[in-house]
């Protein structure tokens, strides 16, 4: 077993047991390189199958590319796409213009808030990782949310040989985090050796390649000649700037991503 | 090319301030593994609060904490060495926190003790040694802080070591390095100290390149921990982890408890051609040659080498839930996927975890170390935890969160697997006697079946079995009712009607029928079976083909006002508890093979189109009504 092996079984043993302890269990499909490794993941879980939702937040500033592999993927997948958006607030007329936490607070938070009512989700699968953030990484892999998705960092039950914290009082649902453990190393390493298919923005193009993915007008392109898995590798290994540098919403006070993850942000 | 980044997790660990933080924040500028700008953002942070440089900011990533400065949870953070990448767990000293201490331990593979040089042995100093000891952390160095402090003084360390080793020796703990560093400074981290020419054993980075990564053991004994059966095609696949050892296709499997016996006839895999074998740490799946009913929570091992079975064992606990936990008190116990009720059956020692000092209380409270008689509801497989560590260790759930965790004391358990299942582990195969199913069925000129009626009490679940049974028998089927008559006050005495004695009763009912399904009979089941859990259960004993879920569907109001027995009356006036519709839930079917309406359609309408469905279905197909 390599590290990768180590990596892929603990993140199967733990999709398993969401979907096992979870009634209502959907995932946050955002096509992006992380939930493209979880739904690959989730495959190989359950032999090829997909067994709950896929639910795609959609902002109406999406990038192109990724409505496309996400609409390619779901016929070929045989996937049960849940589109969300917030109408409300696009037929307000809401854009990055009027404040981007504000925005992100609307269209995703917001969003995210009313899908899991309406479906009254139990949990939900979400990519995130512990190297991408410091709040992120005081994240448990099941992580109990209350009733307004309020995320209390300060008090989380203890979560210890693989025995995750499942039983919850009424009101709550869980987050399930099974990437907690990988890096964006990892992630493009397995991609890699699994060929999981990924939107071609990722690797470079005129010197230009994205990082991280968002919404079109606060995710921006690194100058980067990387346009090859191993290339990309090899500008991780030196790279000395943080990967959601290139997300605007998290630069406007020292604080902006931890608030709105606090209020149920993913 | 690059090189794969192997990974190792440790935990730095010790009393409040004695420079966990610092210790890190040190370690990556000396690894040259701050982002850019980090240096100058913490720098920037100090100032605006007109405080001296801290490298603790590095980790305590959330606001609240560098208000307090003090680190509340269990960060995770990553940096490398020419060797490989280091995954570090930055645990909190405050006593309060324990709990992410023991999340943080408790994933790592190796641990950094800090002790300040000028405080010395501190009481989380004690109490931190003692649970990595308990949670399995084997590789500890132990890391002497703040020398600076103490002007570098050899004697200082001398007697800090002394003190500690010896502490740390009571708990049959070897540790295998103390070093002397003084973290601000960077002194014996990335390079030797010339301030203390004295030590010459290594630095902290070098230290931390001797530790080890152990891969799971595919030697030991095999335990395969079922997590799930999924049915999500045509395959009935067994999901779950091996804990230990290593699984083969053709193997003899035994599933403890209840001692059932089959073999594996594949390992699936997606994508890609099943495989032949699979060991420690895989989370795979399997399917069986016989079918036999295996669920969440059983554990798979060979025969030669099975768990102990037992609802009795002795064990090490330590608490860190809110609230005590006395001697009698129901709480759950996890061990893998095994869940079950268990309580406290004596306490034979209280430890108070820093001073190693006995106390002498009758219930555990929160930071407690106990030994202890634990007392299962049911039996459960589990191992000595110094034999198999996987299922050798619990955790204890309490008000819906992880509140303990113990390991399982070595000592001798009987085996009481006989006793307790009630059957021999040996000479269980299902043996083939020469009449078989097939040809029972041929001679029938119909197969045998299962026809499982579900829905609420008055939905016309018995009317139907009964009119479908006629009906049945006139065609010359052979057939037979399994209902609450006959087996409520037989088979079932003894069971009452909480959800774990439901399950149970269906379980018993899925048996039988089983057993009248091989002899060729199609049997009508006619129970409420409220679970859905309950219900998979008994299609899990079978194929999938033998099994026809039957949704009898009316609403509840039509069931109350019909109420043949005179049961909802009696549930509203309270005289019955648990009563399903009314104080106890009922699942409807998500995907039963025939639903009917008995609101809409009569009895004789329900009972042609299950009819038709045992045709469709090639049941009964050279029949006609």
């Amino acid at each position: 077993m390599d590290h990768l092996d180590r990596l892929e079984n603990q993140s199967i043993y733990i999709i398993r047991e969401a979907f096992t302890k979870i009634e209502r269990l959907a995932m946050l499909w955002s096509v992006g390189k992380d939930s493209q490794t979880i739904i690959w993941l989730a495959r190989k879980a359950f032999f090829g199958h997909v067994p709950f939702p896929c639910v795609f937040m959609e902002t109406s500033y999406d990038m192109p590319e990724l409505i496309e592999l996400r609409d390619k993927l779901t016929k070929e997948w045989k996937l049960n796409l849940i589109i969300a958006r917030n109408d409300e607030a696009l037929a307000q007329g809401m854009n990055h213009k009027l404040g981007r936490v504000v925005c992100c607070s609307a269209l995703l938070k917001e969003n995210l808030k009313k899908t899991v009512e309406k479906h009254n989700f139990g949990g939900l699968i979400v990519g995130v990782r512990r190297d991408e953030d410091p709040t992120r990484a005081k994240e448990r892999y099941f992580s109990p949310r209350d009733k307004n998705m309020e995320w209390n960092v300060e008090d989380q039950p203890p979560e210890l040989w693989d025995q995750f914290n499942t039983d919850m009082a009424g009101g709550t649902h869980l987050r399930v985090h099974p990437l907690l453990h990988w890096t964006e190393m990892n992630i493009w390493e397995y991609a890699e050796r699994e060929k999981i298919p990924n939107v071609p923005l990722y690797f470079a193009k005129g010197g230009k390649r994205y990082r991280s993915l968002g919404c079109v007008p606060c995710t921006y392109s690194i100058d980067s000649h990387a346009d090859t898995y191993d290339k990309i590798r090899e500008e991780l290994r030196t790279t000395k700037k943080s990967e959601r540098s290139v997300r605007a919403q998290d630069q406007e006070s020292e604080d902006a991503f931890e608030k709105l993850r606090r209020d149920g942000y993913m | 090319m690059t090189q794969p980044s192997e990974q190792l997790k440790i935990v730095i660990v010790g009393h409040v301030d004695h420079g966990k933080s610092t210790l890190v924040g040190r370690l990556f500028y000396d690894t040259g593994s701050l982002p850019d700008g980090k240096y100058e953002k913490i720098k920037a942070s100090c100032e605006h609060r007109g405080m001296p440089f801290e490298w603790a900011f590095l980790m305590d990533g959330l606001q609240a904490e560098r208000d307090q400065n003090i680190t509340i949870e269990t960060a995770q953070i990553w940096f490398r060495t020419p060797k490989r990448q280091y995954v570090i767990i930055d645990a909190p000293g405050h006593k309060e926190f324990l709990k992410n201490m023991v999340t943080g331990a408790a994933n790592a593979q190796a641990a950094l003790l800090l002790i300040d040089a000028n405080e010395g042995v501190q009481e989380q100093s004690r109490r931190h040694g003692f649970l990595l000891s308990l949670l399995g952390v084997k590789q500890v160095a132990v890391v002497v802080n703040k020398m600076d402090l103490k002007g570098y003084s050899q004697a200082t360390f001398a007697a800090i070591e002394k003190e500690y080793r010896a502490f740390l020796t009571q708990l049959g703990v070897t540790p295998k390095l103390f070093i002397p560093i003084a973290a601000y400074h960077g002194e014996n981290i990335a390079k030797k100290s010339t301030q203390m020419p004295w030590y010459t054993g290594p630095t902290v980075l070098e230290a931390l390149d001797q530790f080890e990564i152990a891969p799971p053991d595919a030697n030991l004994p095999l335990r395969f921990a079922i997590q799930d059966v999924y049915r999500f095609d045509h395959r009935r696949i067994l999901a779950g982890r091996i804990e230990a050892g290593t699984i083969k296709v053709g193997d003899t499997i035994l599933f403890s408890p209840r001692n059932k016996i089959s073999h594996v006839k594949s390992i699936e895999a997606w994508p890609g051609e099943g495989r032949q074998s699979a060991s420690a740490g895989e989370s795979i799946g399997i399917t069986l040659a016989e079918q036999i009913f295996v669920e969440r929570g059983q554990i798979g091992s060979h025969e030669d080498h099975a768990p102990i079975e037992a609802d009795v064992f002795k064990a090490k606990l330590f608490w860190l839930g809110r609230q005590n936990l006395e001697v009698g008190r129901r709480v759950k116990l996890k061990l893998t996927s095994t869940e079950v009720e268990c309580h406290i059956q004596s306490i034979e020692k209280i430890i108070d975890a820093s001073t190693l000092a006995e106390k002498n209380q009758n219930f555990v409270a929160r930071n407690d170390v106990a030994e202890i008689t634990v007392r299962t509801k049911s039996p459960i497989a589990l191992d000595n935890y110094d034999r198999i560590v996987p299922t050798g260790r619990f955790v204890i759930v309490d008000k819906h969160m992880v509140a303990g965790g113990g390991v399982i004391s070595k000592g001798e358990y009987p085996d009481r697997r006989e006793i307790l299942s009630g059957v021999k582990s040996q000479n269980i195969f299902w043996s083939k006697g020469k009449i078989d199913r097939e040809a029972r069925e041929k001679r029938n000129k119909h197969k045998g079946a299962i026809i499982w009626l579900t829905g609420l009490s008055g939905a016309g679940k018995s009317t139907i079995a009964t009119d479908l049974e006629r009906e049945l028998f006139t065609m010359g089927l052979h057939t037979y009712i399994l209902d609450g008559d006959n087996i409520r006050h037989g088979l079932s005495a003894n069971l009452g009607f909480s959800p774990e004695d439901r399950q149970e009763n269906i379980r018993r009912v899925g048996e039988v029928a089983k057993l009248l399904m091989d002899a060729g009979v199609l049997v009508i089941t006619a129970f409420i079976s409220p679970y859905r859990d309950d219900r998979r259960l008994a299609r899990s004993l079978v194929d999938d083909n033998d099994f026809i879920e039957v949704y009898v569907n009316a609403p509840v109001e039509v069931c109350e006002q019909r109420d043949p027995k005179g049961l909802y009356k009696k549930a509203r006036a309270g005289q019955i508890q648990n009563f399903t519709g009314i104080s106890a839930p009922y699942e409807a079917p998500e995907k039963p093979e025939v639903e009917v309406r008995t609101d809409t359609q009569s009895a004789a309408e329900c009972v042609a189109q299950i009819i038709d469905y045992l045709k469709v279905a090639h049941i009964a197909q050279d029949f006609t009504i």
